[in-house]
């Protein structure tokens, strides 16, 4: 049986019709569709080889490429729901819109990138894998990230973020642009690096109030090699210009101790 | 700063029976013993002396006494020899007392207030040792109904049924990481789970490839610092749990100091070594039962609805209407732990004070879940404070469905809750994560201790049921009238739904 055929198999009756090959690329309608049912169809799809996935009229449906682990990629059109790529080993996710709260929870492996804005939490707990979004990002972003062995998580903001970013944060990287900010205008975000006690936050220019458990500083050689390689993915990503997101100054947040409360005990 | 706190017991060593052997120097891991060469004699620090009682149990001359230091205060009844040692230390060190193992206060226990039932004349008794006693237990969501059809003469179930739990005994281990205990403790759990058909937990520290192949019998936790949380993970365990609390400490997370996470540890957790492994108060995905209902459903989605999903709170005071939320959410089983459930590192003060008792819970979980007509939906699971097999049939007799046990199970292979847990130094090998003081637990003989320990019980409470006239452990769940209160007020029996002893 061809491998399409396969898949085809494992899809109920039901889904069916919401089914379209392209040039090697499968389409889904996803209309109405529940995230159960999605799912399945992007579970039954993905383990038969597909490569390719578009969704479209995607409209808040949750936990949308959980539970698949295969290099696959898929674009969605439309708003998925929260927990866009929850638990998540290995697909890429392009938006083609907004993504609501907790997206990338726990992710293990994978990418997404969002070409508006992404919701609260963003990024939650994730250990691997790479998060870009063009917009905005909401409340406690990149909470309690981590990093395992050659897994570094890196997150990358070409807008602004909300209070607690950077909480908890264990490991990884997140880079913040700011690119709509107005010249000497500050992010919003309060509370930057509450409890953050690993991982690094890079701003471009001065935008961020760090929490007192962090230290700013100048960026190094090395930190700035993170940076342009993180640039140049978001500006092709984005089709953002290069050179001028580059022609600034950056710097670091750090966490002020490695063991934020290793002294509260007795 | 000289230290005003006195040591708070003395070593006695009986001289004419030391025979300086050392076992004791080498046994402690709180330095407490120690042997001066000039003098050819062994010394002790009693300062340093946690009363665990390693060097008695191994001095092969039966040489030392461990006793609680004489030298006591003034009796006073509000100022005790704890409050004064509290307050000396935190104006010494100004940190917060942390303390191991769950509540040691008295005033809390009900299990001693409540009394069984027997059969005599009008309904007879059972006897175990003749006449087969169910006790086998299903956890997880029930149908409303069951519908069946006849095929071939033979009875078909026609109800898809969602995924279960079974336990041959109602007793499970609770959820203690690796980290906060040690491998080798984890192990004999999981092959004592295994060998009774019951199941261990893998606590928030992630789930030791190791330990992969007692899969069948484990349930991994999803809590608030998702530490070792991955694909492989979720799909090797039978259930996933998502901990909210822990009864030893409702409402605040947990802090495993960097200098406990090992490289192996850090493996495990999927963290750098050394580094702080923080798990934050709350869930930051939940603030609220919706919230709940998100993650729940994003665990059933990762594992495409193939296991149960249980959601383990702390009693506290609103924990029936919280349970009714957690079951609307789509829990599968309800875990409560309760004011005297245990822990490997808490503020004493939080320990001590915050929560509510287990039996007050699960009463109150189970009245308000058939109130509302959805006690089939999810399984109730109590913990924190089951000391023996007459807690568990008490337990269950209130309503749940099973129990978890950690301290018990702790004591079956050498523990005597000297409440040091968040050392990392436990002198019997259990709460450490110290490679050289783990040896002290041989997997395969804690293994066997806990599964025997497990058997005894099992058989205990087949004999409790079978006095009852009750021959399969449905019968006994919720079944309060096999329970009467003794010493009890009017608010309290009517909360425990039990009447009165003589009533």
């Amino acid at each position: 049986m061809l491998e399409e055929e396969k898949a085809i198999a494992e899809i109920s009756a039901k889904l069916l019709p919401r089914l379209k090959v392209e040039k090697n690329v499968w389409k889904i309608d996803a209309e109405g569709l529940h995230y159960r049912e999605l799912n399945s169809l992007l579970r039954a799809i993905s383990r038969n080889g597909a490569e390719r996935i578009e969704a479209h009229n995607v409209c808040g449906q949750r936990y949308v490429g959980t539970d698949l682990d295969a290099a696959i990629q898929i674009d969605i059109y439309g708003t998925p729901g929260n927990d866009l790529g929850a638990f998540m080993n290995g697909p890429t996710i392009v938006v083609h819109g907004n993504a609501q709260d907790g997206c990338g929870n726990t992710m293990n492996e994978g990418q997404i990138i969002v070409h508006g804005n992404a919701g609260d939490i963003t990024g939650h707990s994730v250990r691997g894998g790479k998060i870009f979004v063009r917009g905005n990002v909401g409340y406690r972003v990149g909470i309690h990230m981590k990093e395992f062995q050659n897994k570094t998580p890196q997150l990358v903001i070409g807008g602004t973020a909300q209070d607690f970013l950077g909480e908890y944060m264990a490991g990884g990287v997140i880079l913040i642009l700011g690119l709509d900010l107005q010249e000497g205008e500050f992010c919003k975000a309060r509370f930057v690096g509450t409890g953050m006690h690993g991982g690094v936050i890079y701003e471009r220019g001065n935008i961020l109030k760090p929490s007192k458990e962090t230290n700013v500083m100048q960026v190094g050689k090395r930190d700035l090699r993170v940076i342009e390689s993180l640039v140049k993915e978001f500006c092709k990503h984005f089709g953002a210009d290069y050179n001028a997101i580059m022609n600034a100054k950056f710097h670091k947040i750090v966490p002020a101790s490695k063991r934020p409360y290793g002294k509260l005990y007795s | 700063m000289k230290t005003y706190l006195l040591p708070e017991y003395i070593v006695e060593r009986d001289a004419e029976r030391c025979i300086r052997c050392k076992v004791c120097v080498n046994q402690c891991t709180y330095d407490t013993h120690y042997y001066d060469a000039e003098d050819d004699v062994i010394r002790s620090r009693d300062e340093n002396c946690v009363n665990c009682q390693r060097c008695v149990t191994f001095c092969p001359t039966h040489a030392i006494t461990i006793r609680k230091n004489p030298n006591a205060y003034r009796e006073n009844s509000n100022w005790t020899w704890e409050t004064f040692r509290d307050i000396k230390k935190q104006s010494e060190t100004s940190g917060v007392i942390l303390t191991g193992m769950g509540c040691d206060k008295p005033h809390f226990t009900y299990w001693d207030r409540l009394l069984l039932n027997a059969s005599q004349v009008t309904n007879p008794s059972i006897d175990p040792l003749r006449e087969p006693m169910e006790i086998r237990t299903y956890l997880g969501a029930k149908p409303d109904a069951l519908e069946m059809e006849l095929e071939n003469g033979d009875v078909v179930l026609k109800t898809q049924l969602t995924p279960q739990l079974c336990l041959e005994t109602p007793i499970m281990f609770s959820a203690m990481s690796y980290g906060a205990i040690s491998l080798n403790v984890q192990e004999a759990l999981a092959r004592a789970a295994t060998e009774c058909g019951t199941y261990f937990n893998s606590g928030e520290g992630g789930l030791h490839k190791s330990l992969y192949k007692y899969g069948s019998h484990a349930i991994v936790q999803v809590a608030s610092g998702r530490f070792g949380v991955h694909p492989e993970y979720l799909d090797v365990a039978t259930a996933v749990e998502i901990k909210i609390g822990q009864g030893a400490k409702p409402g605040i997370g947990g802090h495993l100091p960097g200098e406990k996470v090992t490289e192996d540890v850090a493996r495990v957790r999927m963290i750098p070594p050394g580094t702080d492994a923080l798990s934050p108060a709350p869930q930051h995905d939940i603030y609220s039962i919706e919230d709940l209902r998100q993650l729940i459903y994003a665990i059933k989605e990762a594992t495409n609805y193939t296991k149960p999903v249980s959601v383990k709170i702390a009693a506290v005071h609103n924990s029936a209407a919280i349970a009714s939320g957690m079951v609307r959410a789509g829990a599968d089983i309800i875990a409560l732990d309760g004011v005297r459930g245990a822990t490997g590192a808490a503020p004493k003060v939080i320990r001590d004070n915050v929560g509510i008792p287990i039996e007050l819970a699960i009463a109150q979980v189970d009245q308000r879940l058939r109130e509302e007509g959805i006690r089939n939906k999810a399984s109730i699971v109590a913990a924190g404070g089951i000391r023996s097999s007459a807690d568990v049939v008490k337990a269950i007799a209130l309503g749940a469905d099973a129990v978890s046990i950690a301290t018990a199970a702790l004591v079956a292979i050498g523990c005597t809750i000297c409440q040091r847990c968040y050392t990392g130094k436990c002198p019997w090998g259990i709460a450490t994560s110290d490679p050289w003081i783990s040896k002290r637990v041989n997997p395969e003989i804690a293994s066997e201790r806990l599964a025997n320990l497990l058997r005894a019980w099992s058989f205990e409470i087949k004999e409790m049921m079978g006095g009852m006239g009750i021959n399969a452990i449905e019968s006994l769940r919720g079944n309060r009238l096999a329970l009467r209160g003794v010493g009890l007020t009017d608010t309290e029996l009517k909360i425990l739904g039990v009447k009165m002893a003589g009533e």
